[in-house]
C-alpha cells in the first residue's frame, strides 16, 4: 500500500501495529511460563508472571489511548479505519489472555505441594501447547495480513474444546478416585478452562484479522465442541 | 362478457408497465430520479469525462467525491445543463430526469433548471433583501397568484432551510448583510422556492465554518425526505456523514459507486481506498 500523503500517520499506524505485536510476544511467554510454572511447581516464576501482566495492562492501555488519538486526529476511514478497530480488539483480547495466564499463575502460588501434580498436569500441558501454537499462529497472521491463516485458526479452536472435554472427564475421574486429590484437580480444571478461553481469544483474534484484511467479519458459525456440559459424573 | 374479461387484465399490464416504464428502479429495487447514460463531456479538444453511467437515486443523497479536476463538478453541472453556459463545452451522452432526455432540444432549459435546482460554493445572495432572494424566482415561474400565497412560499421555504426563525423579523434586510452560514441557506431555500425535485449542490460548506456547516448538513438530511440530492464535496467526512450513495471520481473515470457505507469501510476499488485514506501521490 502507498504511503499516506501525511507521513506521520504513516508513523502512527505502525506504531499501533508494533504495539500489537509487542503485546503478543509478552502474552505469548505468559502463557508459556506459566503453564511450565505449573508442571515445574515453580512459584517463583509464577510470581514473575503476575509482575508481567501488570507490563501487558500498561500496553494495552497505551495502545487504546494512541488509537483514540489517531481516530480524533485523522478522521480514519476504510483499511486504515479497520486497522485501528483490529488492534484495539486485538489488543483487549490480549490483555484478556494475559489476565489468563496471570490466574494459571496464581494457582501454581496456591496448589497444594504434598501433591504429585505432574501426572495429573500432563492433559492439561498437552492442551497448552496447542493453545500457544494457535496464539502464535493467529499473531503471525496478524503481522502478515493473512486472512487465509487466520481462518485455519479458528478452524482448529475445536481441537482444543475436544481436548479440554477428556481433561474434564478425567479430572472428575481422579476426584472421585482419591477425595484428597480434589483441591488440586479444582485448580487443574480451573488452569484447563483458562487454556480453553485463551484458544477463544485467539479465535476472536483470528476473526478480527479476517475483518482487518476483508473488511467483513466470517459469517458461518465455528463449530463448537465443549460437551463438558453433558458429561455426567456417573459416566466419567 | 368473455372478450371483456380477457381483455381488461391486459389492459391493466399495459398500464402498469408504462408506470414501470417512467419510474425506472436500480437492480437493488430504489426508484431512480436522474440516470447518467455514457456521458461524454469536452472541453474543447479536451474530454474531460468518459462514458459516465450513473444513477441518482429519488429522495437519497448522491455524494461525488474525487481529487479537484476528477470531473465531478463537471458531471454535477450536466444535470441542470449548466454546462450550456461554457461556450467550448460539449455533452455527448444521455442524461434523463424521470426517463426523459433533458438535453432534448424540445426541453425548456428554464423550467428544466427550475426542477433541477442549485447551490453553490461560495453564498450568493442576489443584492436584494431576504424576502425578495427567496420570492424571486417563484415570482418569475409564475408560483404565486397573489401576494399572501407569495409571503406563504417565501415563509415555508425559508422554514425548510431551516432560516425562517433567524430573519423573520428582519425579512427586509439585504441578504447580504447575513453571516456567510445563513447566506447559504437563504441560497437553500431560494432553490427550495420553486419547488425543484433535484437539489444540487456544488461544495456548499466549504466557504463555512464548522457550525453552519452543521446546519447545512442537517437541513441536507431533513431536505432527502422531499428532494433528492447531488452534493460535490470535498470533505471525506462530510460525505461520509450526509450521503447515502457515494460516486468516486478519478481523472474523468467514474471509479466507483456504491452505498457510502460501504465505500468508507470497504471501499472494493484500491484508488477509492487510496484516496479516501489520503494516500495518492
Amino acid at each position: 500500500m502507498p504511503q499516506h500523503t501525511v507521513t506521520s500517520y504513516d508513523d502512527e499506524l505502525k506504531g499501533l501495529a508494533s504495539r500489537v505485536a509487542e503485546m503478543g510476544g509478552l502474552a505469548e511467554t505468559m502463557v508459556n511460563d506459566s503453564v511450565s510454572a505449573l508442571v515445574r511447581k515453580d512459584s517463583e516464576q509464577a510470581q514473575k508472571i503476575v509482575q508481567t501482566d501488570k507490563r501487558l495492562d500498561q500496553l494495552q492501555h497505551e495502545l487504546e489511548e494512541t488509537a483514540v488519538l489517531i481516530i480524533a486526529r485523522r478522521q480514519p476511514v476504510a483499511q486504515d479505519l479497520r486497522d485501528i478497530v483490529a488492534a484495539m480488539r486485538i489488543s483487549s483480547d490480549l490483555e484478556r489472555v494475559g489476565d489468563l495466564a496471570k490466574n494459571i499463575a496464581k494457582r501454581v502460588i496456591a496448589i497444594d505441594n504434598s501433591f504429585n501434580s505432574k501426572r495429573f498436569a500432563l492433559g492439561v500441558e498437552h492442551m497448552a501447547e496447542l493453545a500457544q501454537q494457535q496464539l502464535k499462529s493467529v499473531l503471525d497472521a496478524y503481522a502478515e495480513r493473512d486472512a487465509e491463516a487466520a481462518e485455519t485458526v479458528r478452524e482448529q479452536d475445536d481441537e482444543i474444546d475436544a481436548i479440554y472435554t477428556s481433561i474434564f472427564r478425567e479430572l472428575l475421574t481422579y476426584m472421585m478416585e482419591d477425595p484428597r486429590q480434589i483441591s488440586i484437580c479444582a485448580h487443574l480444571l480451573f488452569c484447563a478452562k483458562n487454556i480453553e478461553r485463551i484458544g477463544d481469544h485467539a479465535t476472536n483474534i483470528a476473526e478480527n484479522v479476517t475483518y482487518m484484511v476483508t473488511g467483513s467479519q466470517p459469517q458461518d458459525e465455528r463449530p463448537k465442541v465443549d460437551e463438558t456440559g453433558f458429561v455426567e459424573s456417573g459416566n466419567a | 362478457m368473455s372478450m371483456d374479461a380477457t381483455m381488461s387484465p391486459t389492459a391493466a399490464e399495459a398500464a402498469n408497465a408504462t408506470e414501470a416504464g417512467a419510474r425506472a428502479l436500480t437492480a437493488d429495487g430504489d426508484p431512480i430520479k436522474m440516470r447518467g447514460d455514457k456521458v461524454c463531456v469536452f472541453y474543447g479538444d479536451k474530454q474531460a469525462l468518459f462514458d459516465i453511467d450513473l444513477d441518482i437515486r429519488e429522495r437519497q443523497v448522491t455524494a461525488l467525491i474525487g481529487p479537484s479536476g476528477c470531473g465531478k463538478s463537471t458531471f454535477l453541472r450536466c444535470l441542470n445543463r449548466m454546462n450550456d453556459t461554457i461556450d467550448i463545452c460539449r455533452v455527448a451522452g444521455d442524461i434523463t430526469l424521470d426517463g426523459m432526455d433533458i438535453y432534448d432540444p424540445s426541453i425548456d432549459v428554464v423550467e428544466l433548471r427550475a426542477r433541477v435546482g442549485m447551490v453553490f460554493q461560495k453564498p450568493n445572495p442576489f443584492p436584494k433583501s431576504i424576502y425578495e432572494n427567496v420570492a424571486y424566482g417563484p415570482r418569475i415561474h409564475g408560483l404565486s397568484r397573489s401576494k399572501a400565497e407569495l409571503d406563504d412560499i417565501v415563509a415555508s421555504s425559508l422554514q425548510k432551510a431551516g432560516l425562517y426563525e433567524e430573519v423573520k423579523d428582519r425579512l427586509d434586510a439585504p441578504g447580504t448583510g447575513l453571516s456567510g452560514g445563513q447566506q447559504q441557506r437563504l441560497c437553500i431555500a431560494r432553490a427550495i422556492a420553486v419547488s425543484p425535485e433535484v437539489i444540487l449542490m456544488d461544495e456548499p460548506c466549504s466557504a463555512l465554518d464548522p457550525i453552519a456547516t452543521a446546519k447545512v448538513e442537517e437541513l441536507i438530511d431533513e431536505l432527502r425526505e422531499n428532494y433528492t440530492i447531488v452534493i460535490v464535496t470535498h470533505s471525506m467526512q462530510q460525505a461520509a456523514r450526509v450521503s447515502q450513495r457515494t460516486a468516486f471520481f478519478h481523472l474523468g473515470i467514474l471509479v466507483e459507486e456504491g452505498p457510502t457505507q460501504d465505500m468508507f469501510t470497504n471501499p472494493r476499488d484500491r484508488r477509492t481506498q487510496d484516496y479516501i485514506t489520503g494516500r495518492f501521490g
